[in-house]
């Protein structure tokens, strides 16, 4: 069995889908920040059999939990201090993303105005519905880009 | 500063200041022949649209306003690869209000985030068109008295009539309103809006005939099968006359009902229903320049 030691001060995002943190790396832009990042997939887990754990040593406010939460909000957020869990955040689904996912909309107006960034609005929290700000278009792929 | 990009964005209290004002404008149209004296409407059609642009034009006249603007992409500088958001910053320097149609939707509200003066969405591809709503309310209100307690049917293309949509999804806001939406198969209302209409518990039907229905309806609400909307030039060919509107199927109907269409028709009425009092679809087009004179003097916050 790996070991990946404890860290001081960051975040834990635990329960992430098997196979799906480098991903999440990527939507997070942590190759954007200066801190000590373990990626940690497969590991065992009870609730889900395999899973993706990332742990990151960074403050958590450097953490974008908005696109975290459109992209999975069932993964936990562990919030470490001193090397304890002080808190677990709980994931809301963002009211807005913004150049997060792509309008596919070829009538759209994003598809033609350079620069235009790529805006969605929560429609339906329920159905957990994305529209496009411009065209309205839902999109409805959110859970294979998690 | 207010702009229109889609017909929900006035509650219906602000509607009814519209609607009054416009009626107003209808009673009254010398009292407003230069509200406008010194203001200028850039009318940025990005594709044609002759009768939504000459309705715009013609407001703007009769309220003493001048008219300037483009009518299709190829004579604008789009064609040199103007972005939407450049554009309207430099017609923000040449007027006063704009009323723009775009083929891309969303271009207007793209439009309207960079804009110094108020911009009208007068379509934008098959996503909205809210003054064509606010022409049906306002002549269902000028006919009836008052939008409640009624049944309309849509007839014709319920799939891609992007009117249709428009005007359901304004109409749920009012008390009393039934639906009877009447299409060929391939043509049915969208499952959105079916779903919206169960969970707000409003009264509505699919049929596919209309004459079974005809006697039923406050207002018919007649729609044009569009080719551009289809792939395939043998479904359109199939669909295009499956309703035709005439003598026989108007004698069905109740002696106050209102026949709509926002126009432009083809074969869907028959022109020997234009003589009979119950056709609205032209004093509609009339409607349609007083509500777009009263929504120029609403966004300009011209009082008189």
């Amino acid at each position: 069995m790996l070991n990946v030691g404890k860290i001081e001060e960051g975040f834990v995002l635990d329960h992430i889908k098997a196979g799906k943190s480098l991903s999440l790396y990527e939507h997070l832009q942590l190759d954007k920040l200066d801190c000590t990042v373990a990626i940690i997939k497969n590991a065992k887990s009870n609730k889900l059999g395999k899973k993706d754990i990332l742990k990151v040593e960074c403050d958590i406010d450097k953490l974008d939990l908005d696109i975290l939460a459109f992209l999975d909000h069932s993964i936990t957020v562990n919030v470490i201090k001193n090397g304890e869990i002080v808190e677990k955040k709980d994931l809301e689904l963002p009211k807005m993303i913004k150049n997060v996912i792509k309008c596919h909309n070829p009538r759209c107006i994003t598809s033609i105005e350079q620069e235009l960034p790529h805006i969605f609005y929560l429609a339906d929290p329920v159905k957990e519905v994305y529209r496009c700000k411009y065209c309205e278009e839902k999109y409805s792929e959110r859970r294979k880009q998690s | 500063m207010r702009h229109l990009m889609n017909p929900l964005d006035f509650t219906t209290t602000e509607l009814e200041q519209l609607f009054d004002l416009a009626a107003d404008i209808e009673r009254n149209p010398a009292k407003y022949a230069h509200a406008c004296a010194g203001k200028i409407l850039a009318t940025c059609f990005y594709e044609p649209s002759t009768r939504t642009r000459l309705s715009f034009e013609s407001a703007m006249t009769r309220l003493g306003g001048s008219v300037i603007g483009f009518s299709d992409a190829a004579s604008s500088s789009a064609s040199k690869g103007e972005s939407v958001s450049d554009t309207i910053r430099v017609i923000s320097c040449y007027a006063d209000i704009c009323a723009m149609r775009h083929p891309k939707e969303g271009a207007p509200m793209v439009a309207s985030e960079k804009s110094t003066i108020p911009v009208i969405n007068a379509g934008d591809g098959g996503h909205q068109h809210p003054t064509q709503t606010l022409t049906d309310l306002l002549t269902i209100r000028s006919l009836k008295g008052e939008i409640k307690n009624f049944t309309i049917g849509l007839c014709g293309d319920l799939k891609f009539g992007r009117t249709v949509h428009s005007l359901i999804n304004a109409l749920v806001r009012y008390e009393g309103i039934r639906f009877i939406f009447i299409s060929p198969e391939e043509l049915r209302i969208p499952d959105y809006i079916t779903d919206m209409l169960k969970e707000m518990d409003i009264p509505y039907e699919e049929v596919m005939n209309l004459e079974n229905v005809m006697p039923n309806l406050d207002f018919l609400y007649m729609t044009r099968v569009q080719k551009e909307r289809f792939f395939n030039e043998e479904d359109y060919i199939r669909l295009k006359d499956f309703y035709i509107l005439d003598k026989a199927k108007m004698a069905l109907a109740k002696d106050n009902m209102l026949v709509l269409h926002p126009l432009p028709r083809v074969n869907e009425i028959s022109v020997e229903v234009d003589e009979d009092p119950r056709a609205a679809y032209f004093k509609q087009a009339q409607y349609g320049v007083y509500v777009r004179m009263a929504l120029i003097l609403t966004l300009l916050n011209i009082n008189i």
